[in-house]
């Protein structure tokens, strides 16, 4: 399923306009992004947590050539999926 | 972040829902990424990233605190894989 399915499907059973339904998909994502851009937590009940982690620089290899590479500093955010989803993704 | 303020966030997005009807929405997008997560299927959203549910086979593993081998199931695991344009994002490359 992509953004624009998951769009559709809000549209349809929801039975709103498709700009609603693009607003509230949109608002969400942008909004858990502004979250991470700000270090902070987000915490989805049933759903899961997302995490900031930060990781240090190192030097790294290009696999292919063997040259040495820079990988500089980097913050990545970590999912920790939630008890209730786990357990539906599992079970079925 | 939790999801009531998510919930505001689309609140004054919204123009003519309420507060309740807009904690419906939300709760009904997260129900359908929910649902298709359920199914297998993995779910795209550009800008964001991507969870995809991922098999894993039979292994057998040890229980840490006595050494005991245990067998560890097949089961499925959902994984978040972040976009390269969040990870930019997060890291000052615009």
């Amino acid at each position: 399923m992509t953004k624009s399915e998951l769009i559709e499907a809000v549209m349809t059973r929801a039975n709103i306009t498709k700009k609603n339904a693009e607003l509230v998909v949109n608002t969400i994502f942008e909004g858990m992004v502004e979250a991470m851009r700000k270090n902070e937590r987000i915490e989805i009940r049933g759903f899961g947590n997302f995490t900031m982690k930060n990781y240090g620089a190192y030097e790294g290899r290009n696999p292919k050539t063997g040259e040495k590479v820079h990988v500089p500093a980097k913050r990545m955010p970590f999912f920790k999926v939630g008890k209730d989803l786990k357990e539906r993704v599992n079970k079925s | 972040m939790t999801k009531a303020e998510i919930v505001e966030l689309v609140y004054d997005k919204l123009g003519s829902f309420s507060k309740k009807e807009c904690a419906g929405l939300v709760d009904l997008t997260l129900e359908i990424v929910k649902e298709t997560l359920e199914a297998g299927e993995t779910v795209k959203i550009s800008g964001f990233g991507n969870f995809v549910v991922r098999k894993k086979r039979d292994r057998v593993g040890r229980n840490p605190q006595n050494g005991e081998e245990i067998l560890i199931r097949a089961r499925r695991v959902l994984t978040f894989k972040p976009s390269q344009v969040l990870k930019h994002a997060l890291n000052g490359e615009e």
